[in-house]
């Protein structure tokens, strides 16, 4: 156990990668070792100084035209390759939807323990990782650490914060790659029809719950979000259920941040509480002064939301003039 | 005969699980338990392509104790044609390595299939590492966030939901799949089903009869503590006369937070 040394980063999201590299830089200066990202894919040299900068002290670079898109063998026999050649003692990866799996089988190849979708990640006296995620769908914080080398986490986008880029050295690795031959082939890629408005970089979000009793009423939502330089969410009934959306917020929906999120008509299940844990302010307006919702509110108010929107509306237009 | 194997998880009904406040433990021991939400979506799927090609055969297979086999019986009654349980007070405990190796052991004991379907995660560990690990174990095609599958021939055809796209992806059987709760509603069984399902057997394994090996189900990640969140909300009730005196209100509340404002 005591041979494996280092830290290796890697995501098919370069932004996350970035990302992970700022906490990762704190745990391989903690446990005085080395940290190392690893860019796979074809012509993104580029990107192997950004990396630097933001941390890195070596970049492992496998580059070749079979890798250029996200291929799921291919690249797990690159991480493979890494992982027995330099035995790293923590393999960190973007928590993406090709990224989880990713790392599920690297974990199983290398007869090793995974810990999925880590918000915080530590180090422990016995310098083990010790990473904590969100389970039993929102109800509790699982701490959980590892038994075995390399200890794999995964990490979600925007857990940690990208590190400022500094004006520092680092190596660069060509690997010599062979291509894992592919088991699965992709025939088509096209956009996710959604609105092209990506939820989880919104600073406001309104969002609506089975409280809104028609599709049209979204309007409602939809001028406030605008007053506020916002974008309009919902919960999982309503895009699931009601299909009035294509997405939503919560544990299985989409985690958010912002800096204010409204939660009209929203009851507060466990699930879509757990996606909006991080929001800095939380509203919460509904009917029901019982709803759960208003526990875990900075703000609550009782009231018919078809009244409460429209006067938020006019008074955040009143107070920004 | 196209045979489709089906991966279930009893898991803790996580909408009825309690929470002691003052120690923030969950009350796990007392919460209902039910079959994880994403593992019907991939029954009912199952079911579905069994329908369409006629001559198939849906097996079901679990690892826990005893008391799952009302979440196989369930699974019976939506239309499974058989029905695999794997318990063994050895192995508790597992983690999602654990998990995946008897799975995998246990569906080499069903015999030849052409498909595997698997809920993308579980309701209660949401981890979403059981399939790929299983198909990693069994070296089989792997596709994950799939929202609509379709079998032509030998051939498995899968879309797949990524962040920013819809990927289709095809790979020759046998494969595994992984399915979003998109992909269907499924279905709830008839009296008359549940009824037949009672009478149908459900195939109990113990570790040794599938020649475990004790290395490969000892878990490889140590629990440290599972807590409630804690919770620091103001909680702040805003009253007023009329909506728009609450609105007021409110807005001021924010501009003062500093969260709104130019």
């Amino acid at each position: 156990m005591s041979e494996h040394r280092g830290v290796f980063v890697f995501s098919d999201k370069h932004d996350l990668t970035l990302e992970i590299l700022g906490k990762a830089r704190e745990i391989a200066d903690r446990l005085q070792t080395e940290l190392s990202a690893v860019l796979i894919g074809h012509n993104l040299q580029e990107r192997a100084d950004e990396m630097i900068r933001c941390g890195a002290d070596k970049v492992y670079l496998a580059d070749n035209q079979a890798l250029e898109r996200f291929q799921a063998e291919a690249y797990l026999g690159v991480l493979y390759g890494l992982a027995l050649g330099y035995k790293p003692e923590i393999i960190l990866i973007g928590s993406t939807k090709n990224g989880k799996p990713l790392a599920a089988r690297l974990a199983t190849r290398l007869e090793t323990g995974c810990v999925p979708d880590c918000a915080r990640l530590s180090v422990d006296e016995q310098k083990r990782l010790v990473g904590d995620r969100i389970t039993y769908g929102g109800n509790a914080v699982a701490r959980v650490t590892f038994k075995k080398k390399p200890q794999i986490a995964t990490v979600p986008a925007r857990a940690f914060e990208k590190p400022e880029p500094k004006d520092r050295k680092g190596q660069l690795v060509q690997l010599d790659v062979k291509i894992e031959q592919p088991k699965t082939e992709t025939i088509e890629t096209k956009p996710l029809e959604t609105s092209n408005v990506r939820i989880e970089e919104a600073e406001v979000i309104v969002s609506c719950g089975r409280g809104l009793e028609k599709k049209e009423d979204k309007v409602l939502l939809d001028e406030l979000a605008t007053a506020l330089c916002g974008q309009v969410g919902c919960s999982r009934p309503l895009a699931e259920d009601r299909k009035w959306f294509s997405e939503w917020v919560g544990l299985s929906g989409h985690k958010v941040k912002p800096k204010l999120y409204i939660a009209c008509g929203i009851s507060g299940v466990i699930q879509h509480v757990a996606g909006i844990r991080d929001a800095k302010v939380i509203v919460a307006i509904n009917k029901d002064p019982e709803a759960p919702i208003f526990e875990i509110a900075d703000y609550g108010v009782v009231g018919n939301l078809y009244e409460i929107l429209p006067a938020l509306k006019e008074a955040v237009k009143k107070q920004l003039q | 005969m196209k045979r489709i194997i089906v991966c279930l998880k009893q898991a803790v009904d996580v909408s009825q699980l309690k929470v002691d406040s003052a120690s923030r433990q969950l009350l796990t021991a007392s919460a209902p338990r039910k079959m994880s939400d994403f593992d019907k979506n991939g029954l009912d799927e199952a079911i579905k392509i069994k329908e369409k090609l006629g001559d198939a055969e849906v097996c079901t297979v679990t690892v826990s104790s005893e008391d799952a086999k009302a979440v196989l019986r369930e699974g019976l009654a939506m239309g499974a044609d058989r029905a695999y349980l794997v318990s063994d007070p050895g192995l508790k405990d597992m983690d999602t390595s654990g998990t995946a190796y008897v799975l995998s052991e246990a569906v080499r004991k069903i015999g030849e299939y052409s498909l595997i379907l698997c809920g993308e995660t579980s309701l209660d560990s949401f981890s979403g590492l059981v399939g790929p690990r299983l198909a990693e174990l069994l070296n089989l095609p792997q596709m994950t966030s799939v929202r609509k599958i379709t079998v032509e021939g030998d051939t498995v055809i899968a879309e797949r939901t990524l962040e920013e796209a819809v990927e289709t992806m095809k790979a020759k059987m046998p494969a595994l799949v992984s399915v979003t709760r998109e992909i269907n509603q499924p279905r709830i069984p008839s009296l008359m089903m549940i009824m037949r399902a009672s009478k149908k057997e459900i195939v109990t394994w113990t570790a040794s009869d599938l020649n475990l090996q004790k290395n490969k189900i000892d878990s490889k990640i140590e629990l440290i503590e599972v807590l409630a969140p804690k919770t620091e909300r103001k909680k702040i009730k805003i009253t007023g006369e009329n909506p728009q005196e609450i609105a007021d209100k409110l807005a001021k509340a924010l501009i003062q937070d500093g969260i709104i404002g130019r």
